[in-house]
């Protein structure tokens, strides 16, 4: 546990660092594709709205003034694979972000879609020491919360309060300074497996970069992709992307629920290449262009053609219908939407009071999409794009960068978490030179 | 089956690559290469060349050719000097203490010092100096004119009319047109002289000169011995009332030795002592008659 803390310790340090110095990455480490964008940072909040406007997500801030997308290599399922070639897919795209920002990139923030992500629900209670609650109590009530079995090899990715109650009154955000006798807290932890991320780690080091922040695809989209009210009343956020799918469920702007299902657009990919006898790039070039979910009448007509270098006329000249071709692609598409809405289900997304369910990702470019989800997980569904961040290239602003946008928001306002606060005085080792500093501190 | 293409090349920059090329985007590495390594390449070599005595040398000496070359243009020559506005005499006094050799450069003559050393010649009231074009060296001089003579210690010697000397004198006979003064401290009070000078115009024809006498008052010389004595304060009226008794009683032509005005309220004259005799002589005579 004290690990932990001091890593994520080390990691916010490092962000405040490259935050000092006004340059960080971030690089969006996906199945199909790896994103770098370099970010710059204008002073700390040198935008300050006036009163009730907000500083725009906070992304005032910054300006996006590199991106480079490279093919990924060597990633499966969101999850490192071959870490050499992963680990030349990485340089690849932070020299071209570099090279496009004109400066060098020390600190990244990475993010990850694979590694199993789970979700737990925490929640600790204390009482105060005086009736005003202060940061030291609030650390306190989250070191309360009782650490569920994870299991092993897995790591804690995020550790975030969503919910403070004081006495009767739930519903707080912001708890400090307030009177009462008892502070309760709901925390929502989110593990991931270790392995992912040391491959991760190893692969960002050997890049000579510095982690400056790790976070969880399927929740940085959710923070790009959600409109706030969306975010406040309970949506959910699905990223379809190229090897796994990955869901958040978000309320009174807080992630509650993520999770991932193993199942992405490269199996729709596969299913077409397999169903045509056609080379994987042939497959993900006519998904690109001609796929679709919904076949009509019009579809049984148009021809596509698909070449070959066999030399054999009948193989290369061979050419299929696009409702074949959406006939492949749907149940697969299905697949992947059922195993979400089990996953929705599991997590009790029906007892939200709003169930916006926003698709995202590069598979959420599919035409038709959006009627085939609303037949699965529920009427309100729509298309979401990410937030345009200012400097960000036109290429960048689709669905297929959702993750990475929400990494730059992420960036500039990390939502609080659990190392954030101090470790309460009593949970330190015995004889610990910072515990005497603490006592001096909190008695003179 | 033969692989028809060769495989694609890699985009992924090596690990080698990638580090020049974040080494190179740091921009404390890139200033010092692009500024610090030329500058130190031209500092270090130039330091490596110069390190050799000879070649100190034959730089130095280089320069001072090119220097040499472009001064002695013939638009910089300066072929000979004129002097404007001094006597034969202080013409060639000048061209002895300015020992020029011409035809010399322009910027080899310091004119500042060569101005002073004019200045310095006690004939030179003021002098200007300016290389005309054409390489001539002027020299304008204005002369000191002589006003006084004065016997000083070391001869006769020529004042002008502030007192400063002008020059040597070798005989009184050469510059008659001139009055003379003597004694001590007149040369410092040419001026008052000079005012003498004016006022003893009438008797000029009998003046030998002024004698300053105990430096503070001055004596009138005239011929056949006699003086005229000054008082301290306003002499000048003393002068002209000497002059006035000698236009109404041709006074001075008497036989007298001097005429003393050091009391205004007293003058006295002192005979010559046959005079003195004679007088009395005449007394005599003019007691006995009365007598007998």
């Amino acid at each position: 546990m004290t690990d932990l803390y001091q890593s994520q310790c080390a990691m916010r340090r490092m962000r405040k660092q490259a935050m000092d110095r006004g340059v960080i990455a971030i690089l969006d480490v996906g199945t199909s594709k790896i994103a770098c964008l370099v970010l710059r940072f204008d002073g700390t909040d040198r935008f300050r709205g006036a009163d009730g406007v907000g500083s725009l997500a906070g992304q005032s801030s910054f300006r996006v003034i590199g991106a480079a997308t490279t093919r990924s290599r060597g990633v499966r399922f969101g999850e490192i694979d071959a870490m050499n070639e992963t680990e030349r897919a990485i340089r690849t795209a932070v020299q071209a972000a570099q090279k496009m920002a004109n400066v060098r990139v020390d600190h990244v923030i990475a993010c990850l879609s694979g590694a199993a992500p789970r979700s737990y629900g925490l929640d600790g209670a204390v009482e105060l020491a005086d009736s005003l609650v202060s940061e030291q109590d609030i650390a306190r009530a989250l070191a309360s919360c009782e650490m569920p079995d994870i299991g092993d090899g897995r790591e804690v990715l995020h550790a975030q309060p969503v919910n403070f109650a004081l006495d009767h009154r739930s519903g707080l955000s912001d708890p400090r300074g307030q009177i009462g006798n008892r502070l309760s807290v709901d925390m929502h932890l989110l593990t991931a497996e270790a392995g992912a991320l040391r491959n991760l780690l190893h692969c960002i080091k050997r890049c000579d970069l510095e982690l400056a922040g790790l976070a969880s695809s399927a929740y940085v989209s959710g923070i790009s992709s959600l409109v706030e009210d969306e975010q406040e009343l309970g949506a959910a956020c699905i990223d379809l992307g190229g090897g796994s799918t990955g869901l958040s469920i978000f309320i009174k702007k807080h992630m509650i629920y993520a999770d991932s299902v193993r199942l992405g657009g490269d199996h729709v990919t596969q299913d077409i290449s397999k169903g045509l006898q056609v080379p994987l790039a042939v497959a993900e070039r006519v998904k690109t262009f001609h796929g679709g979910v919904v076949a009509t009448g019009m579809d049984d007509r148009e021809m596509i053609e698909v070449g070959g270098e066999t030399g054999d006329y009948e193989h290369d000249r061979r050419s299929f219908s696009r409702a074949e071709l959406i006939g492949i692609m749907r149940p697969r598409v299905e697949e992947i939407l059922e195993d979400v809405r089990a996953r929705l289900d599991a997590a009790g997304f029906e007892h939200l009071p709003s169930q916006q369910i926003v698709l995202t990702g590069g598979g959420s470019q599919i035409p038709g999409l959006d009627g085939l989800a609303s037949r699965i997980l529920g009427q309100q569904v729509r298309l979401g794009r990410p937030l345009r961040v200012q400097g960000l290239p036109q290429a960048a602003t689709g669905p297929a960068f959702a993750s990475a946008v929400g990494l730059c928001l992420f960036a500039a306002h990390p939502q609080d978490e659990w190392w954030d606060f101090d470790i309460p005085a009593e949970r330190y080792p015995a004889r610990s030179l910072r515990r005497a500093v603490r006592w001096f501190r909190d008695n003179w | 089956m033969q692989q028809v293409t060769p495989p694609r090349r890699d985009p992924a920059p090596s690990r080698w690559a990638y580090r020049l090329n974040r080494l190179w985007l740091t921009p404390l590495f890139r200033v010092l290469l692009r500024t610090g390594l030329p500058a130190f390449c031209v500092v270090f070599g130039a330091g490596v060349w110069l390190s050799d005595q000879g070649r100190r040398d034959d730089l130095g000496a280089a320069i001072q050719n090119l220097r040499r070359s472009v001064e002695e243009r013939p638009e910089f020559m300066v072929k000979l000097m004129a002097i404007e506005g001094a006597s034969a005499e202080l013409d060639e006094d000048i061209r002895e203490i300015v020992p020029v050799d011409f035809p010399v450069s322009s910027f080899d003559l310091d004119l500042e010092q060569m101005l002073q050393t004019i200045s310095g010649l006690d004939a030179v009231k003021s002098a200007h100096l300016r290389i005309r074009p054409g390489g001539i060296l002027s020299v304008e001089v204005t002369e000191r004119t002589p006003a006084i003579i004065w016997r000083g210690p070391a001869g006769l010697e020529l004042l002008d009319a502030e007192g400063h000397r002008v020059g040597p004198l070798q005989a009184r006979a050469a510059r008659p047109d001139l009055p003379v003064i003597a004694g001590q401290g007149a040369d410092g009070q040419v001026a008052q002289a000079l005012e003498l000078v004016a006022a003893a115009r009438p008797i000029a024809h009998r003046l030998r000169g002024f004698e300053r006498m105990g430096g503070r008052r001055w004596d009138v010389v005239l011929d056949r011995g006699q003086r005229i004595l000054l008082p301290e304060g306003d002499p000048i009226p003393a002068l002209e009332r000497v002059i006035a008794l000698d236009g109404a009683e041709d006074m001075l032509s008497r036989d007298l030795l001097a005429v003393d005005m050091r009391n205004s309220a007293r003058p006295t004259l002192r005979l010559a002592p046959r005079a003195v005799e004679e007088y009395r002589r005449l007394q005599l005579i003019e007691a006995g008659a009365t007598n007998g």
